[in-house]
């Protein structure tokens, strides 16, 4: 605010000078040059009514010759006069204007609005760089989440269109080079509400300098970085960076997963996809010869994934020198009949169009599904703008960088018991995924899974934590039971839980007791989460389920109950309670 | 020798001495006191704090506050002087002769303070 008004002042210095010189002119010339009065008589103007003429003369609102009608000789300078003011009103006024309209104070304008919104924030909040398709999944589910979080890209259009869109409250967006850590200050860094920094530009060493003046000027923060090369992730690994996304392995990871244990691979997809997994089984990849198009960082990481797996792969790549390819590589892009065609396509089972191009990976696509119309085809799509016709093209799996970096930052964020779980569940084999899965499909009806969090806290869960402040036991039973029907369970299925003591199991029993301190992870139809927090809410609900009392809630049955002694094993709730 | 640095010297100094040259003369004498010496006092008492505008250092920040307090007097003055000669019957007494005297005088202490800074401003920087 200093910053703006300084400038405005220095800038304005030179029109306000001309406007007191130009009055101070007018108003002398009227004051010496002499008049008549109504009755003739020699009259001189005061400075008052000089003042006075020339203010509304100026302004060009002109009342008139007054007091008395001008004599010719106050008529020429009123003239000069009337000339020299307008136009050195119309100077200061253009002058303001064009630095209103001045970019470099605009900017300013703009910086210090930001800085002041993100100052005002009295809630955590997490601090966004560079706002491409997984910056922008990111906000979006950050702010349908109730979470609140500031914005920063170097790209005006891009922080124009969030300002467009219809977030649940108002994110800050600020246009800067996130490399300027003035800039990361501004935005809050210091802030005592901030509760994270997400790295998400498309420049791993821009990614890295954002970590690193995290890390050095606020080093409690937690910082997650985007990173799509090894070498930069252990760059940001070594200073503490808390985690390091890289979309290619994490693809190439569950690319692998599908061969092995496609019930896994379910489990996956469902607690980490935002919306709508498929509910049903995919086709799983055949095993068989693999053709490769494109050995960049995302081909390398698919390639490495597949050959743990003993799946043999066939690379396609245009630039075999710069990209380092093994001996064996066809040359060519892929797009060509004859170049897949030397790469096997008639025996192969499946294709990767895995280039950073698009239009090319799609290309791949048709042309070799041409050639071989039972080809598993996965392709990489490396903008969200081109969903429609990667719909269209109909391609088995679609790799999306962006979305997975996503959802990899909100799994973090949002759902932290989520990675807990998904860590343990990775050591667990195919047998246990398979249990897994016919358990959750056994308690849904046609859509996919949901999964939420319950964290036993007076917040969270108050009746439960009444229950147990009375001497009470509750268990996950108590707390699956459907409140409406208690001989029924609701529609889900506790996959994990962990313990104040930090302690973990998955797939906790029925019996087991809940302590205050305990997090649990469900999956299961929506409409039982809603019902679960009820019960979780309400303590005549728990109580009844718990003890099978009904007991009365009024203050006055209440109190007639507790006197005839028929009231349920537990008193009730203090009123104020 | 820089331009700005002479305009702006001169402003400080000119709107000192023409308020002094105002100031001068019997409290009560409207004689000593002339109408156009205080006009010209504060025209010139208003460009010299626009001049000061924008001057983030610590030294311009003090510049321009006892040119805001001159400009204050002066226009306090002013406005004595038009409500009693023009809007009541009061006309040019000496007891509001005085104030407006004592005002300009106050606006006087402004402008000398001014320049004393400036002075110092200048002997310190020695280049």
């Amino acid at each position: 605010m200093q910053n703006i008004i300084y400038l405005l002042l220095r800038r304005m210095r030179l029109p306000l000078i001309t406007i007191i010189l130009v009055y101070a002119v007018s108003i002398l010339g009227l004051v010496l040059v002499p008049g008549l009065d109504d009755q003739g008589n020699v009259w001189r103007m005061s400075f008052f009514h000089a003042f006075y003429f020339v203010s509304f003369m100026g302004s060009t609102i002109g009342f008139g010759e007054i007091p008395y009608p001008f004599t010719d000789a106050q008529r020429i300078w009123t003239t000069v006069a009337m000339y020299m003011t307008v136009l050195s009103w119309l100077y200061a006024i253009g002058s303001l204007f064009a630095l209103l309209q001045d970019p470099a104070f605009r900017r300013v304008v703009s910086y210090s609005a930001f800085s002041r919104v993100v100052r005002s924030i009295r809630e955590p909040f997490y601090l966004v760089c560079g706002i491409g398709d997984a910056g922008h999944l990111v906000l979006r589910e950050l702010a349908e989440h109730g979470i609140r979080s500031v914005a920063i890209d170097r790209d005006a259009d891009k922080i124009q269109a969030l300002r467009l869109e219809d977030f649940p409250f108002h994110v800050p967006g600020l246009v800067a080079d996130v490399t300027d850590s003035s800039v990361l200050i501004a935005a809050g860094l210091r802030s005592k509400h901030c509760a994270g920094v997400v790295a998400l530009t498309d420049i791993d060493h821009v990614n890295l300098l954002i970590a690193i003046t995290s890390k050095l000027l606020a080093p409690g923060l937690k910082v997650i970085c985007h990173s799509e090369s090894d070498d930069s992730a252990a760059n940001m690994a070594s200073f503490g960076t808390d985690h390091i996304l890289n979309p290619f392995d994490t693809f190439a990871r569950l690319f692998a997963m599908m061969f092995q244990s496609p019930s896994m691979h379910l489990v996956y997809a469902w607690m980490t996809s935002i919306h709508e997994a498929p509910l049903c089984d995919f086709a799983a990849p055949p095993r068989g010869a693999w053709i490769l198009c494109g050995y960049g960082r995302f081909g390398k990481a698919v390639q490495k994934s597949l050959s743990f797996k003993g799946i043999r792969t066939v690379l396609v790549e245009s630039d075999i020198v710069k990209t380092g390819a093994p001996e064996g590589t066809i040359h060519g892009r892929g797009t060509e009949a004859f170049t897949l065609n030397e790469a096997g396509v008639e025996q192969a089972v499946g294709i990767i169009a895995g280039t950073d191009d698009d239009a090319n990976n799609l290309s791949i696509i048709m042309t070799a599904r041409d050639l071989n119309k039972d080809l598993f085809t996965v392709a990489r799509q490396n903008l969200r703008r081109n969903d429609a016709i990667f719909a269209a093209a109909n391609i088995n799996v679609t790799m999306q960088p962006g979305t997975i970096i996503g959802q990899g930052v909100i799994d973090i964020l949002i759902t932290p018991l989520l990675a807990d779980f998904l860590r343990m569940a990775r050591q667990q084999n195919e047998a246990w995924a398979n249990v897994l899965v016919s358990r959750v499909v056994g308690v849904l009806t046609d859509r996919p899974p949901e999964s939420w969090i319950v964290s036993i806290s007076r917040r969270n869960t108050p009746a439960i934590i009444e229950i147990l402040k009375r001497g009470g036991t509750a268990t996950l039973e108590n707390l699956t039971t459907d409140p409406r029907e208690t001989t029924a369970q609701l529609p889900c299925v506790p996959l994990y839980i962990k313990h104040a003591n930090n302690r973990e199991s998955l797939l906790p029993e029925a019996d087991t007791p809940l302590q205050s301190g305990d997090q649990l992870l469900f999956c299961g139809r929506k409409d039982a989460e809603k019902h679960m927090r009820w019960t979780a809410h309400n303590f005549n609900a728990i109580n009844y389920i718990c003890s099978g009392d009904d007991r009365p809630s009024g203050f006055l049955w209440r109190w007639l109950a507790e006197r005839r002694g028929t009231s349920g094993s537990m008193p009730g709730p203090d009123p104020g309670a | 020798m820089n331009l700005e640095k002479v305009f702006f010297a001169f402003f400080i100094v000119l709107a000192l001495t023409l308020n002094f040259g105002f100031f001068l003369g019997g409290m009560d004498n409207p004689d000593h006191h002339n109408v156009y010496e205080l006009f010209a006092a504060l025209v010139v008492s208003l460009i010299a704090t626009i001049m000061k505008f924008g001057d983030r250092a610590h030294i311009g920040a003090v510049l321009l506050a006892t040119s805001l307090v001159a400009d204050l007097q002066l226009i306090a003055a002013v406005i004595v002087w038009t409500i009693t000669v023009h809007a009541t019957d009061v006309g040019m007494t000496t007891m509001v002769l005085s104030s407006i005297v004592s005002l300009s005088g106050g606006a006087l202490l402004a402008n000398i303070t001014s320049v004393i800074i400036l002075v110092t401003e200048t002997v310190m920087f020695r280049r």
